[in-house]
């Protein structure tokens, strides 16, 4: 097996009659954080789309720890190790926080305790989720709702993360919890994680490899270390 | 106005509401989850007819009724269930289509039923205690009537403490809330489809059951109790459950009591216009869910 836990080749998506995403290749390795990064509509989230396999793709082949995934639907996926932070965050409005969690397990097919099994780490991460643990999810401020989305996600004991604009829409004394958390997340769960950020200071900070996007394609990648942000701006700038 | 009168109908009307709820739960539990129709709903009322009569052949009396109950849940249940997956499943992204081919699957069960059980209805002996009437403040109730409220109070209980407290439910709930986040945070949507589809169509088999209870079962007997389900789910606010229900107490009501003044067809006319006029009003239904998560 080699080292990748993600290994994408040839990917294309298309919307309906137009394509937005041609003949993607990408490699994540085990336990680092690859950021994608481009403007708006680029096709970024639409990656993590077909990758989870809610969305569907047109051709190409997804790679999952050694094993094809592109066939599966979301469920196995979930189940197979992809833990998904979608866009706008979905948290099921009508459910408490603790409920929202309780969905999360289904991915770990762990049956022994679905009745508030969360592990425990979670609050630990996310202390604020215990206390508002019987509010409904729809009426959680924005930080809320992001750090319930990656409680949620952990529930499932996700060995890759799919992050899409975790910071998105959130105050910036939250957001610097919410990058802590995700610190933690990486270096003592040893979590892959793909990353979808605008924001490129987080980034610079946060992630190993970066891809940049352009029109359904990715043009250039490399090493955050290599690069100085100032190298990629212009992916991003308008 | 007769008080005695009045309160016959109110009464009444509670027991109308009663058969209207279960007739109408499984309607809006799959178009909550699905936002598919199943214009075959109907059918599996007249399937628990037919299922309820058959089981009293070989077991009369009240064992029957009884035994009948589960008999036609789960026969219901199956046939629901077969539907599902045969048809409705392959055409879950085309909704008018669904319509169209559960439409054509109600034109061939109500046909198969004819050549099975001909075309005039077959009538179910209720039972002695079933039978009889209860004498109230000068209102006289059919002890019928009050087994299906009954039925309707227990299988509403049933169904909320299943969709509130069960695993199950949780997982009910959350692909109702967002399909897809609940695939993508491991939840086999397709299952849940199938199970609260066949739940649906169970509880549809018993409220045939209870049709059977208060008249002949006729091939056709789903279609009369199909319309009223359908206003129900519509007024209900499409797919919530105590909207439904409060619909239903509401449509049940009124046409029991419309009745006290104008005849049955004039009291099924007015009630369409009371639906058309309460929709211009609350287009959303009884019941409208608000809440911050959907204006992300």
């Amino acid at each position: 097996m080699s080292d990748a836990l993600l290994d994408i080749a040839g990917l294309s998506c298309a919307y309906g009659q137009s394509d937005v995403l041609w003949d993607i290749d990408l490699l994540l390795p085990r336990g680092k954080v690859m950021a994608l990064i481009g403007r708006n509509g680029v096709g970024k989230t639409t990656l993590l789309h077909a990758i989870m396999g809610t969305r569907p793709a047109k051709t190409g082949r997804i790679l999952f720890d050694g094993t094809d995934i592109s066939a599966l639907p979301p469920h196995k996926r979930a189940k197979a190790g992809v833990g998904f932070v979608p866009q706008g965050r979905h948290i099921f409005p009508q459910l408490t926080v603790m409920e929202n969690l309780e969905t999360g397990l289904s991915a770990s097919g762990d049956r022994s305790n679905t009745k508030h099994g969360i592990p425990q780490h979670i609050f630990d991460l996310f202390p604020k989720l215990y206390d508002i643990r019987n509010r409904a999810g729809g009426f959680l401020s924005g930080g809320e709702q992001q750090q319930l989305a990656i409680g949620r996600a952990l529930a499932g004991r996700p060995t890759l993360l799919l992050l899409d604009e975790p910071t998105e829409g959130i105050q910036p004394n939250v957001v610097q919890q919410i990058e802590a958390a995700l610190v933690h997340v990486r270096d003592t769960l040893g979590m892959t994680i793909l990353l979808v950020e605008q924001y490129l200071d987080f980034v610079w900070r946060f992630a190993d490899n970066y891809s940049a996007m352009q029109n359904g394609r990715i043009l250039q990648q490399g090493r955050i270390a290599d690069a100085p942000a100032s190298d990629v701006a212009h992916f991003i700038q308008i | 106005m007769d008080a005695t009168l009045f309160l016959n109908q109110l009464f009444n009307g509670f027991s109308v509401a009663s058969l209207y709820l279960l007739a109408s739960l499984g309607l809006a539990l799959s178009f909550g989850l699905m936002r598919v129709i199943n214009m075959a709903h109907g059918e599996m009322l007249m399937l628990g007819g037919y299922l309820a009569w058959m089981t009293l052949l070989v077991v009369p009396g009240a064992a029957g009724i009884i035994l009948a109950i589960p008999v036609a849940f789960v026969g219901a249940a199956a046939m629901g269930g077969l539907i599902q997956s045969t048809l409705i499943r392959r055409l879950s992204a085309r909704p008018l289509d669904t319509l169209l081919a559960t439409w054509g699957v109600s034109l061939i069960l109500q046909q198969g039923a004819r050549d099975l059980f001909g075309a005039v209805g077959v009538e179910v002996r209720a039972p002695d205690w079933l039978s009889g009437s209860i004498a109230l403040a000068g209102v006289t109730i059919p002890s019928a009537r009050i087994f299906i409220i009954a039925v309707a109070v227990l299988v509403l209980g049933s169904l909320a403490l299943l969709l509130l407290r069960s695993r199950i439910g949780l997982l009910v709930r959350a692909v109702n809330q967002d399909r897809m986040m609940a695939a993508a945070t491991g939840i086999d949507v397709k299952r849940v489809d199938f199970t609260i589809f066949c739940l649906g169509a169970g509880i549809a088999g018993l409220a045939g059951v209870m049709l059977a209870l208060l008249g002949p079962v006729t091939p056709n007997v789903g279609q009369s109790y199909i319309i009223p389900a359908f206003l129900v789910v519509v007024m209900g606010g499409l797919g919530s459950i105590v909207g439904t229900t409060a619909a239903a107490a509401i449509l049940g009501l009124f046409s029991a009591l419309a009745q006290i003044f104008v005849d049955v067809s004039v009291a099924q006319m007015l009630l369409l216009v009371f639906v058309v006029l309460f929709i211009q009003v609350r287009p959303q239904g009884v019941i409208a869910v608000r809440t911050r998560a959907l204006d992300v």
